[in-house]
């Protein structure tokens, strides 16, 4: 009888449902914050117990510590030993070492594959290449280190010859082959993002295909290309089961790309689960997880950063 | 500007052909392929020997060295399904939300992409961490101390709930991106006739949006699982052990988990001659589970892509 307003009724049900709604999507951002809260927590000893600290603290886990009279100061990882050490570099230099090695081994494959699929590939090829790069990406990562630990082992270390059978190369390959998606989808969004104008422009100005690819196209999706090396290393320094069946796992100071490697991510899970509740080991491992949690953390932001910035000079230069 | 110039010579040499960088990338994409033709052929021809209806269908004999990995596709099973009960309908409405009731631009929304996309990133390991500092230590022994009154934890220990749970925040991400692409495809005008009916914005979801967006959730669910199929270090403390004599009962019993299954095989077996035939037929597997599940996904997900084109 009173006809239909325009003005928005209040309703109980909806409104509920709105809430229930929103209170779902909280739990990503929830999840998040707690992630970094139980993990932190169980690293804060270190920072402020003074017994962890004479074991364990920041210092000791940095600099080189001398645990016997007149024997030279060094940097070692022994959590077991009955003077437990727990320097952090070695195990830096570990993951470092596999994550550089998985980005000379990524980048010019993804980087390529990229090019290749947004500028040159006939569109059948396209349609190839992607769904390659996703299993790609859909291999289990322990199928990876499974695959590196029995196959590519033993045919580097016969076609290079090398002392040792489980090294930092043979783990940085194997992760590399992880990290070829990422570059690769990220680069690929970038390039073909770029505006048909300025492909037309560059053509205009008598570029031919080639030509405006690499002057043109190349240059513009720069700070996309560069977006995936930030998040293909990211995912570099946090991927677990491939560097713990395939790197050897000693914890070694030297600059040699053929010595075994132990890093921060294989660390967490091999001792994790023999570590005394509570004790300066355990809470050195949460804190090498909070590092691990704040590396990956930053290198997100980062990529996600240089992304939208991207995305926002494009979309207004077409505009 | 300078307005006496005279035009530059073009800049581009037009008669370079571009050969070199075209066969260079091509190089790329054929070494890719090649990489994973090498890994794929490897493990098939390692593999498919050691399965059959046995292999399948039976629990490991003499610490591993014979019978089969029946327990192992159990666990993954069960894992997975509780995994996708918790991650499913959290991940769409989340999805939902974002989609339908936020302006893309509000505070809120981009707190939410932000942490969405860091969830999507955090290590596998650190994961693991948390499930075991979260679940089994803070809500299991919390469940353990405020209903039980026995001395052994029974919820506060390492149990396939816990090691679901914590998959299922780590496979969250794959989920909200999975809906959202299909909610995106969604016309205006369904949802716009639907409201013209005289139905509610809830109803409209409800009625309208949810049913339409199906295959893109059903492919976030795919790759939901295939992620979590494979993961081991997020379950390594929260859940998976290397060999049990029974199947898992209840929520809290731990179980046994192909992925797991292959890194302690492929590590700590003493005898990797007799058991190599094994291991490989568990990876192929853990393998086709995981490269199925994908592919079923890319082909739902290319037809939803393809109703684009008229949406």
């Amino acid at each position: 009888m009173n006809g239909y307003s325009f003005k928005k009724k209040f309703r109980f049900r909806e409104f509920l449902g709105e809430k229930f709604i929103a209170a779902n999507a909280m739990v990503a951002l929830v999840a998040i914050a707690l992630i970094f809260l139980f993990i932190f927590k169980e690293a804060i000893p270190i920072l402020t117990n003074p017994d962890v600290q004479k074991e364990a603290g920041i210092s000791r886990m940095v600099f080189k510590q001398q645990f016997y009279e007149g024997r030279e100061a060094k940097w070692s990882w022994q959590p077991n030993s009955d003077v437990p050490k727990y320097s952090l570099i070695p195990l830096f230099i570990g993951t470092i070492k596999a994550a550089l090695i998985a980005m000379l081994f990524a980048i010019p494959l993804g980087v390529g594959a990229a090019i290749y699929s947004s500028e040159f590939a006939p569109p059948r090829l396209r349609e190839v290449i992607k769904p390659v790069i996703e299993l790609l990406a859909g291999i289990p990562s322990v199928v990876l280190g499974f695959f590196a630990l029995i196959v590519l082992a033993s045919w580097l270390q016969n076609t290079l010859g090398l002392t040792y059978r489980l090294n930092a190369l043979n783990a940085g390959i194997a992760l590399g082959i992880t990290v070829v998606p990422v570059i690769f989808t990220v680069a690929e969004d970038a390039m073909t993002a770029v505006p048909r104008s300025l492909r037309d422009a560059a053509t205009a100005l008598g570029a031919n295909k080639w030509q405006v690819s690499f002057t043109m196209v190349l240059p513009a999706a720069l700070p996309g290309i560069a977006a995936g090396f930030v998040l293909g290393f990211g995912r570099a320094i946090g991927e677990t089961m491939i560097v713990l069946m395939a790197s050897g796992n000693a914890a070694i100071v030297s600059a040699s790309l053929t010595d075994s490697i132990r890093t921060f991510s294989a660390t967490i899970a091999a001792e994790m689960a023999e570590v005394v509740f509570g004790s300066p080991h355990y809470n050195v491992l949460f804190f090498i997880g909070t590092l691990l949690f704040a590396i990956t953390f930053l290198t997100n932001l980062g990529g996600d950063f240089i992304l939208t910035r991207l995305r926002e000079r494009i979309q207004g230069r077409t505009r | 500007m300078n307005t006496n110039t005279t035009l530059e010579p073009l800049i581009f040499k037009p008669k370079s052909s571009g050969l070199v960088p075209r066969s260079l990338t091509l190089a790329a994409v054929l070494l890719i392929i090649l990489i994973l033709a090498v890994i794929l052929i490897n493990i098939f021809l390692g593999g498919f020997r050691t399965i059959d209806w046995t292999f399948l269908t039976h629990a490991p004999e003499n610490g591993m060295e014979s019978g089969g990995i029946f327990p192992a596709i159990f666990g993954t099973v069960a894992m997975v399904i509780l995994m996708v009960i918790a991650v499913v309908p959290v991940g769409v409405l989340t999805a939902v939300y974002l989609h339908e009731y936020t302006r893309p631009d509000s505070l809120f929304t981009r707190l939410i992409r932000i942490a969405i996309n860091n969830l999507a990133g955090v290590p596998s390991i650190v994961f693991g961490l948390f499930g075991l500092g979260f679940f089994v230590g803070f809500i299991g022994s919390g469940i353990d101390s405020t209903f039980y009154n026995s001395p052994r934890p029974v919820w506060g220990q390492p149990a396939i709930i816990w090691a679901s749970l914590t998959l299922a925040l780590l496979t969250l991400p794959v989920v909200i991106v999975s809906t959202e692409e299909a909610l995106r495809v969604i016309p205006r005008e369904l949802r716009e006739a639907s409201y013209a009916l005289g139905a509610t914005k809830l109803q409209t979801i409800i009625r309208i949006v949810i049913p339409q967006a199906m295959p893109g959730i059903l492919t976030g669910a795919i790759l939901g699982v295939s992620r979590g199929a494979g993961e081991v270090a997020p379950i390594m403390f929260t859940g998976a052990a290397y060999y049990l004599p029974h199947l898992p009962t209840g929520l809290n019993d731990q179980f046994m988990v192909l992925g797991y299954h292959v890194y302690v095989m492929a590590t700590q077996s003493p005898n990797m001659e007799v058991t190599r035939p094994i291991l490989y037929g568990t990876v192929l597997v853990l393998l086709l589970l995981t490269i199925l599940l994908n592919v079923v996904a890319i082909l739902i997900r290319s037809r939803i892509r393809s109703r684009r084109v008229y949406a």
